[in-house]
């Protein structure tokens, strides 16, 4: 092994590589730079309803609030798989995953009928500047999450097939730091978009 | 190593130089060509000072750089074995406060002079006048210009006059892609866009035909997108308003329509009456803002929602 | 089945699109045909495009930065002649939708698919040699980027043939890019070669951030870098956060084109002013990640070849700082003449003139850094020289292009295109060059050709002022940019000696290419044998040329900024080490240069609307991804006997060359 510098911050270094820690942390900046320009895009388009739908007239609420409880589980079933990996618990881990699966597999079912409901209504991408940047920003979040369940996935087999090891302990932390990232921008959206769009 | 000629350092030297001879040298042998060195109109010629001002400030800074470079190369060239060899000298503490405050202080002087000018300047300030400003609304078509009159109900394609000594308000916006609206001789340019208006004063203190443009690349016809901007005595004024008047044609909607087709070298046009409120019009069709109730302003406006 | 696509997308009828793509297969065939000939498959599989030796892979992209000079270059040339030849009566013999094609192909290109791919092939070479390190953080995401970078090129390239590219200029401006108004696909080709080779660009940056902040060489703190990595960390840091705004931008725009959404439409809710800020979020930023490490590359060359310490390197460090910070401040000066009010315009104006404050010091510390050396006229150092006035000019008219109210005259004529090829010639490319000829013997072994390297540089040098001055007389004279025609007969004789000076560039890289072939040739007569031919500084010079794959059989201790200097001075180079230690290194992947075949074939299928490949595409590259994170035995060893070995070999035939070298020269005396 080429030895492993010292990072600037603490991480855990017995479950995690340094190097590629930080290398994730800056692809994490760069991505939320991507989320701030589509949250700024969002918010200057964010009245340009050109004689359609208003967010009050289509935002449910109650929905989203579901969506909100089932994403926030996930972040914590995540942080408890990653509990459980420092204690190199295989089993455990391995069930802390599936249910970090199945609770973001359920978000992302919810937002896909959420966005079916509102095409349905008439409220679809293509009707106006604000739909546009909605379904824009909020389906951008549900892809990557879409994507972090690949990698769960991946990653499920990978513990079963490989056992706990440096690489998959190490790729598991920085699918625990993705997933809380993306609940962070979750609550972004759910602030800005859908409580500040019900006002 | 190799000894450097004479004629070699002669030959860099000058090319040091060359670009500001190339400049000033190309624009001075024909000088009454260049549209906007001879500007027209008040403001033409305040933005024709400040450029040569601030010219003037940077060269302060060039020459010293040029002069520098040359004197040095030639002074430390490797084959100069009688000049001073420092090779550790790698600082000096009253040089870097230099290196930072020279430009500094250029920068603040040029700065304070922008931020006047930029106020003194802005496209939107209407202008002092003893006479009151003449309203004109621009539209931007695939390839060509419309500019219509309100107060005297005309309206013309790709020509247009104003009475010198007389401010003109400008109100542009476009039925197409982004256009820049400029008329050289007499000011900047602003951009023409969709769904929005934006604003120009101007005032020509000198009449003549002067050479109008669209400068924002719009497509396969924008080289063509050209107009004459006729800067005239108050009666040439009203005589050519008259002679739009005796056109037989009418700009309403259909018209309109028809006109906003792309097309190049569209001839000079002239409408005998416009229908109420059609710059309006051609905007709202690009509003992004429609909404029966009143509905509440935007989270954030965009940096350039500041457009008036 | 095929989407948009059919065999009509082929202009037969166009005999200079059809020149164009014969010189194109021709080549492509040419190069095939050698290689088979030469028996040369294997070497080029095994040993190149299956590396992941940052070495190799920074050579690549230079190779492709260099074709992609070509094409580029190709296009200027053919608008210089069709602005000379289409006064008047005339239509030149490109029309207008050619025109509109050849000059957004040209920046597109130039920016992208030849500055880009420089740059970051020279701080793959570079970078961790100088830093002392025997790898880049992360090898194998470093070959991502690569292909997909080639990606886009190709992706480019393709749309010479196949179809049409954008006429909507580098920077796409909707409403005039939305498909109300460009229905072909040539916006889309723009859009997807721009994604595939922003997302590259995106991870080159935190590949490069992560290289350089961790693991330096012991004693390299962050002052005692080499000012090249100084430019290549912040040049990176520009990287991540920049280039997502152009992946934004491009996204949104194909998201109108594609689903029909209004971000930028001209009505229906949409705002394209927003695409505008967007865009030169990005684009500002861009200019710098350009520029810097061209900076760089002139802070090393001239410290070496006046032999003398870089003056001010605190300076020169917190001044590349300082317009990494501001770059991002300023990009509203892009379009002043939007309407904003005189406070914003003003306060950005304010802005773009402070950055001009930082470049200054940096003219002022590289002359004063020349002041008392010993110059030296090599060919790196030439094109130094040639930047500094040149450079400065650049910078005072972009100061101009700051003041507003100039700016509503001077904007988007062709006064503007002069600046910013004044910046990006010898601001960017002459650097690029100085680091081609500077680095090359550090590479492969041997000096390029001394006289063709002059002939290039002077060729260049007089094309440059006699193509773009006349810009600025003829922004004066009120001519816009990307005028396919005009009217207008006093622009003639300006623009007949901008052409002349294209000519003249011309032959400055005929003759770069003649360089190459030449030194190639005569290689014998040029061997680097010592590693080190320019009498360096930085640590890069301390290794053999071409270096061992590990770099660094024991990592160095880095006691002063010039590091390879101080150990020459304290004689402690050249000594060999006792004892070594085992070393791992990447082994070599197919996965990159799959992943980027795929790329292409997706953004193919995708500016064509062929779904089902696109989708093929897609799952293909997401799987070849998976299947790679299966492997965990990615790394090969090179135990410390082999090291040693491998030493001592060098040692031996160093030795004999230093002797080879010693009796010459004490002949002479």
């Amino acid at each position: 092994m080429i030895p492993e510098p010292s990072l600037p911050f603490p991480v855990p270094t017995e479950i995690c590589s340094p190097a590629k820690t930080f290398g994730f942390w800056i692809y994490l900046m760069s991505d939320s730079v991507i989320f701030a320009l589509l949250f700024a895009t969002y918010a200057s388009m964010s009245r340009n309803y050109a004689g359609g739908p208003t967010g009050k007239e289509v935002f449910d609420l109650s929905t989203v609030f579901y969506e909100t409880l089932v994403l926030l589980s996930s972040t914590l079933t995540c942080g408890f798989s990653i509990l459980s990996l420092s204690k190199a618990k295989t089993p455990r881990l391995l069930f802390w995953m599936a249910i970090t699966f199945l609770l973001g597999l359920g978000f992302v079912l919810m937002e896909y009928s959420e966005f079916h409901s509102l095409i349905w209504q008439g409220a679809g991408l293509d009707r106006s500047g604000f739909l546009s940047a909605f379904f824009t920003l909020v389906g951008t979040h549900g892809l990557h999450v879409s994507i972090g369940l690949v990698w769960l996935l991946v990653m499920m087999v990978q513990v079963v097939q490989k056992g706990l090891t440096a690489p998959v302990q190490s790729r598991l932390y920085r699918f625990s730091l993705f997933w809380h990232f993306l609940d962070l921008v979750w609550v972004g959206i759910f602030s800005m978009v859908y409580l500040l769009g019900v006002l | 190593m190799k000894r450097y000629g004479l004629m070699k350092l002669v030959a860099r030297s000058c090319l040091c130089i060359l670009p500001i001879f190339l400049v000033i040298g190309l624009n001075g042998c024909n000088l009454n060509n260049v549209a906007d060195l001879e500007p027209s109109g008040p403001i033409a010629r305040s933005i024709d000072a400040l450029f040569w001002i601030t010219v003037a400030l940077m060269s302060i800074i060039l020459i010293p750089v040029f002069g520098m470079t040359a004197w040095i190369i030639w002074q430390y060239r490797a084959s100069n074995s009688k000049a001073i060899y420092a090779p550790d000298w790698d600082s000096s503490v009253w040089l870097e406060r230099l290196v930072w405050l020279f430009p500094a202080l250029i920068i603040v002087i040029l700065s304070s002079m922008s931020w006047v000018y930029t106020h003194r300047l802005d496209p939107y300030k209407p202008l002092a006048s003893a006479s009151p400003p003449l309203e004109i609304q621009v539209i931007a078509l695939d390839w060509k210009w419309l500019f219509i009159y309100p107060e005297q109900n005309i309206a013309a394609v790709n020509e247009l006059t104003i009475p010198v000594n007389r401010p003109v308000t400008f109100k542009i916006t476009s039925n197409t892609v982004m256009n820049a609206f400029f008329i050289p001789r007499l000011g900047g340019q602003i951009f023409a866009m969709a769904g929005m208006e934006t604003q120009l004063h101007l005032i020509a203190d000198k009449s003549g035909h002067y050479f109008g443009e669209n400068i924002q690349y719009s497509g396969q016809g924008f080289p063509y997108q050209n107009f004459t901007a006729n800067a005239t005595s108050l009666q040439e004024f009203n005589a050519w308003i008259d002679k739009a008047k005796q056109s037989s044609q009418q700009l309403d909607l259909n018209q309109f329509n028809e006109l906003a087709k792309p097309s190049v070298r569209h001839p000079v046009t002239y409408y005998a009456s416009v229908t109420p409120a059609m710059f309006k019009q051609v905007m709202a069709k690009f509003m992004s803002k429609q909404r029966t109730q009143g509905s509440p302003e935007p989270l954030l406006a965009s940096p350039l929602e500041g457009v008036h | 089945m095929f989407g948009k696509l059919s065999l009509q997308a082929i202009s037969y009828d166009n005999p200079v699109v059809m020149f164009g793509v014969v010189l194109m297969i021709g080549g492509g065939l040419a190069m095939v045909l050698l290689i088979t000939y030469f028996r040369k498959w294997p070497t080029l599989w095994n040993d190149w495009l299956t590396s992941l030796d940052h070495k190799k892979i920074g050579v690549m992209y230079i190779i492709l930065a260099l074709v992609m000079l070509l094409r580029g270059f190709a296009d200027a040339i053919m608008m210089r002649t069709q602005q000379v030849l289409a006064e008047g009566a005339s239509q030149g013999f490109l029309s207008p939708s050619h025109y509109d094609q050849v000059f957004s192909a040209h920046g597109t290109i130039m920016v992208i698919f030849m500055a880009m791919p420089f740059l970051t092939g020279l701080m793959n070479i570079v970078v961790p040699l100088q830093l002392g390190k025997r790898d880049i953080a992360f090898p194998f995401m470093n070959a991502l980027s690569l292909w997909l970078t080639v990606a886009g090129a190709a992706l480019i390239m393709a749309s010479l043939a196949i179809g049409e590219f954008s006429t909507a200029g580098w920077s796409g401006y909707p409403p005039y890019s939305e498909l109300q108004y460009s229905p072909d696909v040539g916006v889309d080709y723009w859009i997807w070669a721009l994604m595939l080779s922003g997302a590259a660009s995106t991870m080159t940056g935190i590949n490069f951030v992560t290289t350089i902040l961790l693991g330096r060489a012991p004693g390299m703190t962050l002052m005692r870098m080499p000012l090249f990595s100084w430019t290549a960390l912040c040049t990176n840091i520009l990287m991540v956060l920049a280039f997502p705004a152009l992946t934004v931008a491009t996204g949104l725009l194909g998201l109108d084109r594609y689903l029909g959404m209004h971000f930028f439409t001209n009505g229906d809710g949409g705002n394209m002013m927003n695409f505008v800020n967007l865009f030169w979020i990005w684009g500002h930023p861009e200019v710098y990640i350009l520029i810097l490490p061209a900076f760089g590359i002139f802070s090393e060359v001239i410290s070496t070849f006046s032999g003398k310490r870089l003056f001010g390197y605190r300076s020169l460090v917190y001044a590349t700082f300082v317009i990494t910070l501001l770059s991002f401040t300023v990009w509203l000066h892009h379009f002043f003449t939007m309407g904003a009010s005189a406070n914003v315009n003003a306060a950005f104006g304010i802005a773009t003139m402070v950055i001009a404050v930082p470049t200054g010091v940096k003219i002022f510390d590289w002359l004063l850094t020349l002041y008392r050396g010993r110059i030296r006229f090599d060919v790196p150092m030439l094109w130094a020289l040639a930047f500094i006035p040149t450079f400065a000019i650049g910078g005072a008219t972009g100061i101009l292009l700051a003041v507003p109210p100039v700016d509503f005259m001077m904007h988007n004529s062709e006064f503007l295109v002069a600046h910013f090829h004044n910046m990006l010639i010898p601001g960017a490319l002459f650097g690029y060059l100085a680091g081609y000829s500077y680095w090359f013997p550090k590479v492969f072994g041997f000096r390029l050709d001394e006289t063709w390297g002059k002939l290039a540089f002077w060729n260049w040098l007089i094309g440059f002022y006699l193509a773009f001055m006349p810009l600025y007389a003829l922004g004066l004279m009120g001519m816009p940019r990307r005028m396919q025609h005009y009217d207008n007969p006093e622009w003639q004789p300006l623009l007949v000696v901008a052409a002349a000076g294209a000519v003249f560039i011309a032959i400055g890289i005929g003759c770069l290419v003649l360089q190459l072939l030449v030194s190639i040739i005569k290689r014998d007569a040029n061997w680097d044998q010592l590693g080190d031919p320019w009498n360096g500084r930085s640590l890069e010079w301390s290794i053999p040329s071409p270096p061992p794959v590990y770099n660094f059989a024991v990592i160095p201790e880095v006691k002063d900024i010039d590091a390879f200097w101080d150990m020459k001075e304290k004689s402690t180079v050249d000594r060999q080490p006792v004892h070594y230690e085992a070393i791992d290194l990447p082994k070599n992947t197919s996965v990159g240069v799959v992943f980027g075949g795929l790329s292409f074939v997706f953004g193919f299928a995708m500016v064509w609307h062929i779904g089902w490949l696109a989708m093929a595409a897609g799952v293909a590259m997401l799987a070849t991804v998976i299947a790679r994170s299966f492997d965990d035995d990615t790394e090969y060893r090179l135990t410390a006997a082999e090291v040693g070995q491998l030493e001592g070999k060098r040692f031996r035939q160093q030795a004999e060359n230093q002797q080879a070298c010693a009796k010459p020269l004490a002949g002479q005396e």
